[in-house]
Protein backbone atom coordinates (compact mmCIF):
# COMPACT_ATOMS: atom_id res chain seq x y z
CA UNK A 1 0.00 0.00 0.00
CA UNK A 2 2.55 2.68 -0.33
CA UNK A 3 2.24 5.92 -2.15
CA UNK A 4 5.01 7.37 -3.93
CA UNK A 5 5.74 9.65 -1.68
CA UNK A 6 5.23 7.76 1.51
CA UNK A 7 8.59 7.74 3.49
CA UNK A 8 10.83 4.87 4.21
CA UNK A 9 10.46 3.87 8.01
CA UNK A 10 12.94 5.96 9.81
CA UNK A 11 16.40 4.69 10.10
CA UNK A 12 17.81 5.08 13.85
CA UNK A 13 15.62 7.78 14.99
CA UNK A 14 12.83 7.89 17.83
CA UNK A 15 14.91 6.39 20.77
CA UNK A 16 17.62 4.74 18.82
CA UNK A 17 18.96 8.19 17.24
CA UNK A 18 22.41 8.50 18.97
CA UNK A 19 22.54 11.80 20.87
CA UNK A 20 25.69 12.63 18.67
CA UNK A 21 23.46 12.90 15.23
CA UNK A 22 20.68 14.67 17.29
CA UNK A 23 23.29 17.46 18.71
CA UNK A 24 24.66 17.74 15.58
CA UNK A 25 21.67 19.21 13.99
CA UNK A 26 19.77 20.97 16.94
CA UNK A 27 23.17 22.87 17.93
CA UNK A 28 24.66 23.12 15.25
CA UNK A 29 22.78 23.47 11.76
CA UNK A 30 19.31 24.59 11.85
CA UNK A 31 18.95 29.04 11.27
CA UNK A 32 20.31 31.01 13.86
CA UNK A 33 17.98 33.49 14.83
CA UNK A 34 19.11 36.05 17.44
CA UNK A 35 15.92 35.82 19.76
CA UNK A 36 14.67 38.29 22.56
CA UNK A 37 16.50 35.57 24.87
CA UNK A 38 20.19 35.93 23.86
CA UNK A 39 22.30 33.39 24.40
CA UNK A 40 25.85 33.86 23.05
CA UNK A 41 25.84 31.93 19.77
CA UNK A 42 30.13 31.10 21.31
CA UNK A 43 28.57 29.28 24.42
CA UNK A 44 26.87 26.89 22.34
CA UNK A 45 29.95 26.91 19.91
CA UNK A 46 32.43 26.15 23.44
CA UNK A 47 29.78 23.87 24.52
CA UNK A 48 30.11 22.03 21.26
CA UNK A 49 33.89 22.15 21.53
CA UNK A 50 33.83 20.90 25.17
CA UNK A 51 31.64 17.95 24.15
CA UNK A 52 34.25 17.30 21.68
CA UNK A 53 37.29 17.39 23.99
CA UNK A 54 35.43 14.48 25.72
CA UNK A 55 36.62 12.26 23.28
CA UNK A 56 40.27 13.29 24.03
CA UNK A 57 39.85 11.84 27.06
CA UNK A 58 42.15 8.68 26.65
CA UNK A 59 40.35 6.63 29.11
CA UNK A 60 36.91 6.81 27.71
CA UNK A 61 38.24 5.81 24.83
CA UNK A 62 39.71 3.13 26.18
CA UNK A 63 36.46 2.20 28.24
CA UNK A 64 34.92 1.88 25.36
CA UNK A 65 38.09 -0.46 23.62
CA UNK A 66 39.40 1.98 21.27
CA UNK A 67 43.23 1.82 21.86
CA UNK A 68 44.38 1.12 18.90
CA UNK A 69 46.97 3.97 19.60
CA UNK A 70 48.57 2.22 22.48
CA UNK A 71 50.70 0.00 19.50
CA UNK A 72 51.67 3.38 17.47
CA UNK A 73 54.67 4.67 18.26
CA UNK A 74 53.47 7.73 16.28
CA UNK A 75 50.77 8.68 18.39
CA UNK A 76 51.65 6.90 21.61
CA UNK A 77 54.79 7.96 23.71
CA UNK A 78 54.91 4.69 26.02
CA UNK A 79 55.00 2.71 22.93
CA UNK A 80 57.87 5.25 21.41
CA UNK A 81 59.73 4.61 24.63
CA UNK A 82 59.44 1.01 24.72
CA UNK A 83 60.59 0.91 21.07
CA UNK A 84 63.63 3.31 21.71
CA UNK A 85 64.81 0.85 24.57
CA UNK A 86 64.36 -2.21 22.67
CA UNK A 87 66.09 -0.15 19.46
CA UNK A 88 69.01 0.87 21.78
CA UNK A 89 69.34 -2.47 23.00
CA UNK A 90 69.12 -4.20 19.66
CA UNK A 91 71.89 -1.12 17.81
CA UNK A 92 74.38 -2.22 21.57
CA UNK A 93 73.99 -5.52 20.62
CA UNK A 94 74.98 -5.05 16.24
CA UNK A 95 77.75 -2.68 17.99
CA UNK A 96 78.99 -5.21 20.38
CA UNK A 97 79.24 -7.73 17.71
CA UNK A 98 81.05 -5.63 15.47
CA UNK A 99 83.59 -4.47 17.87
CA UNK A 100 84.82 -8.17 18.31
CA UNK A 101 84.93 -8.40 14.59
CA UNK A 102 87.17 -5.19 14.54
CA UNK A 103 88.59 -4.48 17.86
CA UNK A 104 91.52 -2.50 16.79
CA UNK A 105 89.31 -0.52 14.03
CA UNK A 106 86.80 -0.06 17.16
CA UNK A 107 89.72 1.02 19.70
CA UNK A 108 90.88 3.11 17.33
CA UNK A 109 87.65 5.25 16.84
CA UNK A 110 87.08 5.18 20.20
CA UNK A 111 90.31 7.25 21.34
CA UNK B 1 -0.34 33.65 28.93
CA UNK B 2 2.88 33.48 30.85
CA UNK B 3 5.64 32.42 29.71
CA UNK B 4 8.40 32.88 26.91
CA UNK B 5 8.24 31.34 23.59
CA UNK B 6 10.77 28.83 22.32
CA UNK B 7 10.53 28.33 18.74
CA UNK B 8 11.17 25.20 17.21
CA UNK B 9 10.11 25.99 14.01
CA UNK B 10 8.99 28.10 10.30
CA UNK B 11 6.69 26.24 7.93
CA UNK B 12 4.06 26.63 5.19
CA UNK B 13 0.55 26.14 6.73
CA UNK B 14 -0.58 22.69 6.78
CA UNK B 15 -3.64 21.11 7.20
CA UNK B 16 -2.85 17.90 9.43
CA UNK B 17 -3.00 18.25 12.79
CA UNK B 18 0.05 16.91 14.80
CA UNK B 19 -0.24 14.17 16.87
CA UNK B 20 -2.39 14.71 20.15
CA UNK B 21 0.00 13.64 22.88
CA UNK B 22 3.02 15.40 21.77
CA UNK B 23 5.25 17.57 23.75
CA UNK B 24 7.80 19.93 23.34
CA UNK B 25 10.42 21.13 25.90
CA UNK B 26 9.98 21.66 29.19
CA UNK B 27 6.73 19.55 28.61
CA UNK B 28 4.79 22.17 26.98
CA UNK B 29 2.46 20.68 23.67
CA UNK B 30 3.65 22.91 20.73
CA UNK B 31 0.94 25.45 19.47
CA UNK B 32 0.95 27.05 16.07
CA UNK B 33 1.58 30.66 15.61
CA UNK B 34 -0.32 31.69 12.06
CA UNK B 35 1.32 35.30 10.84
CA UNK B 36 1.31 36.89 7.66
CA UNK B 37 0.98 33.53 5.97
CA UNK B 38 3.64 31.40 7.78
CA UNK B 39 3.66 29.27 10.86
CA UNK B 40 5.69 29.77 13.76
CA UNK B 41 5.53 26.54 16.26
CA UNK B 42 6.16 27.49 19.35
CA UNK B 43 6.49 26.09 23.08
CA UNK B 44 5.82 27.94 26.25
CA UNK B 45 8.67 27.48 28.43
CA UNK B 46 9.05 28.87 32.14
CA UNK B 47 11.36 31.88 32.39
CA UNK B 48 13.40 29.76 35.47
CA UNK B 49 14.41 27.73 32.63
CA UNK B 50 14.60 29.82 29.91
CA UNK B 51 15.92 33.05 30.42
CA UNK B 52 19.39 33.98 29.86
CA UNK B 53 20.93 33.28 32.93
CA UNK B 54 19.30 30.10 33.46
CA UNK B 55 19.33 29.00 29.96
CA UNK B 56 23.22 29.45 29.54
CA UNK B 57 23.62 27.54 32.97
CA UNK B 58 21.62 24.52 31.54
CA UNK B 59 23.41 24.40 28.05
CA UNK B 60 26.14 23.16 30.24
CA UNK B 61 24.65 20.44 31.33
CA UNK B 62 24.97 17.65 29.33
CA UNK B 63 21.59 15.99 30.55
CA UNK B 64 19.84 18.65 30.16
CA UNK B 65 20.53 19.85 26.93
CA UNK B 66 19.76 15.84 25.83
CA UNK B 67 16.83 16.08 27.39
CA UNK B 68 15.91 19.66 25.50
CA UNK B 69 17.82 18.36 22.33
CA UNK B 70 15.94 15.02 22.11
CA UNK B 71 12.25 16.79 22.71
CA UNK B 72 13.43 19.72 19.92
CA UNK B 73 13.96 16.70 17.51
CA UNK B 74 10.69 15.29 18.51
CA UNK B 75 8.82 18.25 17.10
CA UNK B 76 10.61 18.76 14.45
CA UNK B 77 10.05 15.23 13.42
CA UNK B 78 6.39 15.06 14.17
CA UNK B 79 6.27 18.26 11.65
CA UNK B 80 8.53 16.39 8.97
CA UNK B 81 5.52 14.18 9.00
CA UNK B 82 3.09 16.22 7.94
CA UNK B 83 5.23 19.25 6.19
CA UNK B 84 8.37 20.83 5.26
CA UNK B 85 9.57 22.61 8.30
CA UNK B 86 12.57 25.39 8.58
CA UNK B 87 14.19 24.12 11.77
CA UNK B 88 15.43 26.86 13.88
CA UNK B 89 18.51 25.88 16.31
CA UNK B 90 18.40 25.07 19.92
CA UNK B 91 17.26 27.68 22.28
CA UNK B 92 15.48 30.23 20.33
CA UNK B 93 13.51 32.35 22.39
CA UNK B 94 10.92 34.93 22.61
CA UNK B 95 9.38 37.32 25.55
CA UNK B 96 6.01 36.65 23.94
CA UNK B 97 4.18 35.71 20.84
CA UNK B 98 4.57 39.60 19.41
CA UNK B 99 8.36 38.85 19.66
CA UNK B 100 7.67 36.37 17.47
CA UNK B 101 5.39 38.00 14.94
CA UNK B 102 8.07 40.27 14.53
CA UNK B 103 10.40 37.90 13.57
CA UNK B 104 8.34 36.64 10.82
CA UNK B 105 7.93 40.09 9.39
CA UNK B 106 11.59 40.70 9.50
CA UNK B 107 12.54 37.46 7.98
CA UNK B 108 9.51 36.64 6.10
CA UNK B 109 11.28 36.47 2.32
CA UNK B 110 14.02 34.63 3.18
CA UNK B 111 11.74 32.30 4.71
CA UNK B 112 9.62 31.43 2.00
CA UNK B 113 12.65 31.15 -0.56
CA UNK B 114 14.22 28.53 1.62
CA UNK B 115 10.66 27.01 2.19
CA UNK B 116 10.19 26.94 -1.74
CA UNK B 117 13.83 25.42 -1.96
CA UNK B 118 13.23 22.41 0.66
CA UNK B 119 9.37 21.60 0.11
CA UNK B 120 9.23 18.18 0.04
CA UNK B 121 12.58 17.38 0.68
CA UNK B 122 14.50 15.69 3.36
CA UNK B 123 17.72 15.30 4.76
CA UNK B 124 19.60 11.54 5.14
CA UNK B 125 22.52 11.33 7.55
CA UNK B 126 24.75 8.59 6.29
CA UNK B 127 28.38 7.60 8.37
CA UNK B 128 31.08 5.44 7.46
CA UNK B 129 33.09 3.83 10.50
CA UNK B 130 36.25 2.06 9.89
CA UNK B 131 38.08 -0.64 12.02
CA UNK B 132 35.25 -1.43 13.79
CA UNK B 133 36.50 -5.05 14.33
CA UNK B 134 40.24 -6.21 13.29
CA UNK B 135 39.94 -5.62 9.35
CA UNK B 136 43.14 -6.76 8.60
CA UNK B 137 44.46 -10.54 8.13
CA UNK B 138 47.79 -8.84 8.70
CA UNK B 139 47.11 -7.78 12.52
CA UNK B 140 45.30 -10.59 13.51
CA UNK B 141 47.57 -13.58 11.42
CA UNK B 142 50.14 -12.40 12.71
CA UNK B 143 50.67 -11.89 16.74
CA UNK B 144 53.90 -10.17 17.55
CA UNK B 145 56.06 -13.25 17.56
CA UNK B 146 59.29 -12.54 19.22
CA UNK B 147 62.01 -10.79 16.91
CA UNK B 148 65.00 -12.74 16.29
CA UNK B 149 66.75 -9.55 15.40
CA UNK B 150 66.78 -6.00 15.19
CA UNK B 151 66.39 -6.09 11.63
CA UNK B 152 63.21 -8.60 12.02
CA UNK B 153 61.98 -6.46 14.78
CA UNK B 154 62.12 -2.94 12.52
CA UNK B 155 60.66 -5.34 9.79
CA UNK B 156 56.82 -6.60 11.92
CA UNK B 157 57.23 -2.77 13.01
CA UNK B 158 57.26 -1.73 9.18
CA UNK B 159 54.28 -4.01 8.44
CA UNK B 160 52.38 -3.07 11.49
CA UNK B 161 52.20 0.57 10.52
CA UNK B 162 51.82 -0.26 6.87
CA UNK B 163 48.89 -2.57 7.61
CA UNK B 164 47.35 0.41 9.37
CA UNK B 165 48.06 2.52 6.23
CA UNK B 166 46.45 0.20 4.07
CA UNK B 167 42.87 0.57 5.87
CA UNK B 168 43.33 4.13 6.41
CA UNK B 169 43.59 4.58 2.43
CA UNK B 170 41.30 2.04 2.04
CA UNK B 171 38.42 3.76 4.11
CA UNK B 172 39.26 6.64 2.51
CA UNK B 173 38.67 5.22 -0.99
CA UNK B 174 35.44 3.81 -0.09
CA UNK B 175 34.41 7.06 1.51
CA UNK B 176 35.27 9.10 -1.60
CA UNK B 177 33.56 6.66 -3.49
CA UNK B 178 30.13 6.24 -1.64
CA UNK B 179 30.32 10.50 -1.26
CA UNK B 180 30.34 10.37 -4.83
CA UNK B 181 27.90 7.81 -5.70
CA UNK B 182 25.15 9.53 -3.11
CA UNK B 183 25.82 12.71 -3.74
CA UNK B 184 25.37 12.52 -7.37
CA UNK B 185 21.65 10.82 -6.53
CA UNK B 186 20.99 13.66 -4.11
CA UNK B 187 19.78 17.22 -4.77
CA UNK B 188 22.51 18.58 -2.54
CA UNK B 189 24.86 17.50 0.27
CA UNK B 190 27.01 18.50 2.93
CA UNK B 191 30.15 17.54 4.90
CA UNK B 192 29.83 17.16 8.58
CA UNK B 193 32.82 17.07 10.88
CA UNK B 194 33.41 13.13 12.11
CA UNK B 195 31.93 12.29 15.20
CA UNK B 196 33.02 12.17 19.10
CA UNK B 197 32.40 8.39 19.42
CA UNK B 198 31.36 9.47 23.07
CA UNK B 199 28.18 11.10 22.30
CA UNK B 200 27.84 8.43 19.39
CA UNK B 201 28.65 5.34 21.21
CA UNK B 202 29.91 3.74 17.86
CA UNK B 203 32.29 1.98 17.57
CA UNK B 204 35.40 2.48 14.74
CA UNK B 205 36.76 5.56 13.55
CA UNK B 206 34.14 8.10 12.14
CA UNK B 207 35.46 8.82 8.54
CA UNK B 208 32.58 9.87 6.56
CA UNK B 209 30.05 11.95 8.32
CA UNK B 210 27.58 13.37 5.58
CA UNK B 211 23.97 14.42 5.15
CA UNK B 212 21.75 14.22 1.60
CA UNK B 213 18.90 16.57 0.25
CA UNK B 214 16.74 14.51 -0.81
CA UNK B 215 13.37 14.63 -2.61
CA UNK B 216 10.77 12.06 -0.39
CA UNK B 217 9.53 10.98 -3.38
CA UNK B 218 12.75 8.70 -4.14
CA UNK B 219 13.80 8.55 -0.74
CA UNK B 220 13.02 5.05 -0.70
CA UNK B 221 15.67 4.49 -3.86
CA UNK B 222 18.45 6.50 -2.02
CA UNK B 223 18.01 3.92 1.13
CA UNK B 224 18.38 1.03 -1.13
CA UNK B 225 21.22 2.77 -2.83
CA UNK B 226 22.96 3.00 0.26
CA UNK B 227 21.65 -0.52 1.39
CA UNK B 228 23.36 -1.78 -1.74
CA UNK B 229 27.07 -0.58 -0.57
CA UNK B 230 26.79 -1.46 2.76
CA UNK B 231 29.02 -4.90 2.12
CA UNK B 232 30.82 -3.95 -0.09
CA UNK B 233 34.49 -3.22 1.85
CA UNK B 234 35.25 -5.65 4.58
CA UNK B 235 36.22 -3.52 7.73
CA UNK B 236 34.01 -0.41 6.91
CA UNK B 237 30.76 0.06 8.59
CA UNK B 238 27.99 2.28 6.85
CA UNK B 239 24.93 3.63 9.59
CA UNK B 240 22.00 5.55 7.34
CA UNK B 241 20.05 7.58 9.85
CA UNK B 242 17.14 9.63 8.90
CA UNK B 243 14.26 11.13 7.38
CA UNK B 244 15.50 14.50 9.15
CA UNK B 245 14.03 17.65 8.31
CA UNK B 246 16.43 19.18 5.99
CA UNK B 247 18.36 20.48 9.29
CA UNK B 248 21.52 20.25 7.59
CA UNK B 249 20.68 22.73 3.96
CA UNK B 250 18.50 25.31 6.39
CA UNK B 251 21.11 27.96 5.83
CA UNK B 252 20.80 30.62 3.90
CA UNK B 253 22.66 30.15 0.21
CA UNK B 254 25.05 32.20 0.85
CA UNK B 255 26.95 29.44 2.78
CA UNK B 256 26.22 27.04 -0.17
Amino acid sequence: MTTPSRLPDPYGQGSGANLADILERVLDKGIVIAGDIRINLLDIELLTIKLRLIVASVDKAKEMGIDWWEDDPALSTKARRDELSRENAELRERLARLEQLEPARAEEERS
Amino acid sequence: MTGLRYVYAVCHPFGTPLQAQLTGVAGDPPRLLHHHGLVAVVSHVPERDFAEEPLRRHLEDLDWLTATARAHQGVIDALTVVTTPLPLRLGTVFRDDSGVRVMIEEREDAFRRTLDRLQGRVEWGVKVYAGAEPADGADSEAPPEKAASGRDYLRQRRMRVRSNEDMWQRAETFATRLHETLSEFAEDSRLHAPQNPTLSGASGRNVLNAAYLVPRSVSEEFVELVDRTKDDVPGMRVELTGPWAAYSFAGEEENR
